[in-house]
């Protein structure tokens, strides 16, 4: 990955990233494992208590948060 | 449910069931039974030959919502159904999953008659020390000194290693896991799948609404979170006193051995009464 070009295309994939993560509200229950176990502090808590996806360039997929949420409420979107 | 289904769980959901489930925000239960899923999906199982046993109990109420041949059946007779649904169709791969009430107390004699028997049965045993759903009384695995709606000043009695007496009834495969470390629980379902003979999984989860409130343990996220702190894996605690393990626990592979199995001695003896029976047949018709 030396060529220069190819990191400049490769950030502004990046920059159009989607959510990585999605939450299905109607199933969380807000019980705030997956914003304290992401290792990347990517959910953000909204007025309800609910998770949102705030900083999701940082995800690195690590399944952390959809192996732990206890309501199945969260899909990956890349995986 | 949302439009990308790539959590492998929704597959196996039924989609008949109302979500979100009954169990209180954040209980380890649900992450357990995503764990169970996880393992049976890279088994790639077919699913009607899936069939899963729990009695009564907040851990029981896993098959309710799972898309497979699932039985829930009476508070501790878990083991025993399982067992006749095992004699009955060996080719189905029977998986009981129960509570430490549910497994240890009401059911203890089915559990370790069935341990001794050697079936091939996978045992997923949800520990969270208490009763959960019938009010937080204290079970057999409530450890010393600590409050439970029965023990209001402290737990007076022993309490049971449900993997220690899996061991000493003759389990075959015993392993613990955590709901913490999910993606290891997730490994140890599937080995304990695959193997022959008896094989028991003990998933430390965490009851925050009893056990938590009782014992000021706070949230799921800090019960959870000290569960991490407290497991051991296999390869360290082999290394440590006995001191320095009071209070924790070992996760991993605890024991792995290779007997003769129930089903399959059941079914030798048969085949040899019936060949018996078949040349003395032959005999007298000659
Ligand atoms: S996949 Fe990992 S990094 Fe990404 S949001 Fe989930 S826990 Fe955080
Ligand atoms: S882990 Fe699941 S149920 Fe809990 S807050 Fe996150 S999305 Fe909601
Ligand atoms: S009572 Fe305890 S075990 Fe039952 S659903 Fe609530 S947290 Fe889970």
């Amino acid at each position: 990955m030396a060529d220069a070009e190819e990191v400049e295309i490769k950030k502004k994939k990046w920059k159009r990233r989607p959510d990585p993560v999605v939450i299905y509200k109607k199933w969380c229950k807000t019980c705030n494992i997956c914003i304290e176990m992401c290792p990347k502090n990517v959910f953000d808590t909204d007025r309800d208590g609910y998770p949102v996806v705030s900083r999701g360039l940082d995800c690195t997929q690590c399944t952390i948060c959809w192996m732990h949420c206890p309501e199945f409420a969260i899909t990956s979107n890349e995986k | 449910m949302a439009e990308q289904v790539s959590n492998v769980t929704h597959k196996y959901l039924r989609p008949k069931k109302t979500f979100p489930n009954v169990w209180c925000p954040g209980c380890g239960i649900g992450i357990a039974m995503g764990a169970l899923i996880r393992a049976i999906d890279t088994l790639e199982l077919d699913r009607n030959e899936v069939s899963i046993v729990s009695g009564i109990g907040c851990s029981a109420r896993i098959p309710v919502y799972l898309d497979f041949n699932t039985l829930h059946t009476t508070h501790g007779r878990a083991i025993a159904f399982a067992t006749g649904v095992k004699l009955g169709n060996p080719r189905l791969h029977v998986i009981v999953i129960s509570g430490d009430g549910d497994l240890l107390a009401i059911g203890g004699n089915h559990f370790i008659h069935t341990a001794r028997r050697n079936i091939d049965i996978t045992c997923i045993l949800i520990n969270n020390y208490i009763y959960g759903m019938t009010g937080g009384q204290y079970s057999p695995t409530t450890p010393f000194a600590k409050n439970a709606s029965t023990a209001p000043f402290g737990m007076v009695e022993q309490s049971f290693d449900p993997s220690d007496l899996a061991i000493s009834s003759g389990a075959t495969y015993v392993a613990r896991g955590t709901v913490y470390h999910a993606s290891q629980l997730s490994r140890l379902i599937s080995q304990a799948i695959q193997h022959k003979g008896f094989s028991f999984v003990e998933v430390i989860a965490n009851c925050h609404t009893q056990y938590g409130r009782l014992n000021r343990e706070g949230s799921a996220v800090k019960m959870i979170q000290w569960q991490k702190e407290c497991a051991v894996p296999v390869s360290t605690a082999a290394k440590m006193s006995p001191e320095e393990l009071e209070g924790k626990f070992v996760i991993g592979k605890l024991h792995e051995v290779f007997r003769p199995e129930y089903v399959s001695e059941y079914q030798k003896t048969i085949d040899r009464f019936s060949r018996e029976e078949k040349s003395d047949q032959q005999l007298q018709e000659s």
